[in-house]
């Protein structure tokens, strides 16, 4: 597991920052670099511009540390610079037209009834986690989301931000927030539940 | 209430945020539904299944973060 090493005592860390202390940088880098990187990347879908992006994360939290009043953790304020600034490189792409989602939606019948009949997944979520193969497909499908509605995952349910500060970091309203979220939540399920425990063929029944 | 509205309602449901009254609507559907039971289940089990993929303990994450980019940030500090 890569999982980052904690640091121990945050508030001395930052004093070692504030005065200077060469290693303390070199030791949030190294501490705090990779979920960084995972999580810009998952945003932007390029390795290159997320080590830019977060190389420049970095910097921009160096330069502001007088800013950082210590409210919130220091992982956390470093999470929000990175992924403003991965949010902001998509604005500059040029805009691709958005890719719809509404194929990977449930579908339902006049009566409605969904039309699909969902066949129980052949072991619990946690179980199938625990294996390295469904991890793997789980951060492909994610990747696989359009880009709107994966951005609006990655902030809710894995970077863990509440919906009126993911609404604000997006420039969407909380309504429109929140139908993303559900939608994307929606189509992950369309893309795992074969990989999981196929449907069943024909018509659901209450 | 039609599994269409329960699929429109779950999100608040999950979160605790669905109001009481349309809660208990949605709670009687759901004894009666298994389709709309199995639905629940598994996309209770997405949100959790890509948390535990990209989250703070996932294995995505390289052991090492990259010797250029320590470097590369450590340098750029200085100018």
């Amino acid at each position: 597991m890569g999982s980052p090493t904690p640091v121990a005592d945050e508030a001395a860390l930052i004093a070692q920052l504030r005065a200077g202390d060469e290693s303390a940088y070199e030791q949030i880098v190294r501490t705090y670099g990779g979920r960084l990187l995972a999580v810009t990347r998952r945003i932007v879908g390029s390795d290159e511009d997320a080590r830019d992006i977060v190389q420049d994360a970095f910097l921009n939290a160096f330069k502001s540390l007088d800013r950082f009043e210590g409210n919130s953790k220091l992982s956390t304020w470093l999470h929000r610079i990175a992924v403003n600034g991965a949010l902001m490189k998509l604005r500059t792409r040029k805009r691709k037209p958005e890719q719809s989602i509404e194929t990977l939606l449930p579908t339902f019948l006049d009566d409605g009834h969904y039309e699909e009949r969902f066949k129980s997944w052949d072991e619990p979520v946690d179980k199938a986690m625990e294996r390295a193969e469904i991890r793997t497909l789980v951060r492909s499908k994610i990747d696989e989301l359009p880009e709107g509605y994966r951005t609006v995952l990655v902030l809710r349910d894995i970077e863990g931000l509440d919906t009126e500060e993911t609404a604000k970091m997006l420039g969407l309203s909380v309504n429109a927030t929140k139908i993303r979220l559900h939608r994307a939540r929606q189509a992950l399920r369309t893309m795992l539940a074969p990989h999981l425990g196929a449907a069943l063929p024909g018509t659901a029944a209450s | 209430m039609k599994c269409r509205e329960l699929a429109e309602f779950l999100m608040d449901y999950v979160s605790g945020e669905l109001p009481e009254e349309n809660r208990s609507h949605f709670e009687l559907h759901l004894t009666r539904c298994r389709n709309c039971r199995e639905y629940l289940v598994q996309y209770e089990g997405c949100v959790k299944a890509g948390r535990m993929a990209c989250g703070e303990m996932s294995d995505e994450l390289p052991a090492d973060v990259p010797e250029d980019l320590v470097k590369a940030v450590l340098a750029a500090r200085k100018l």
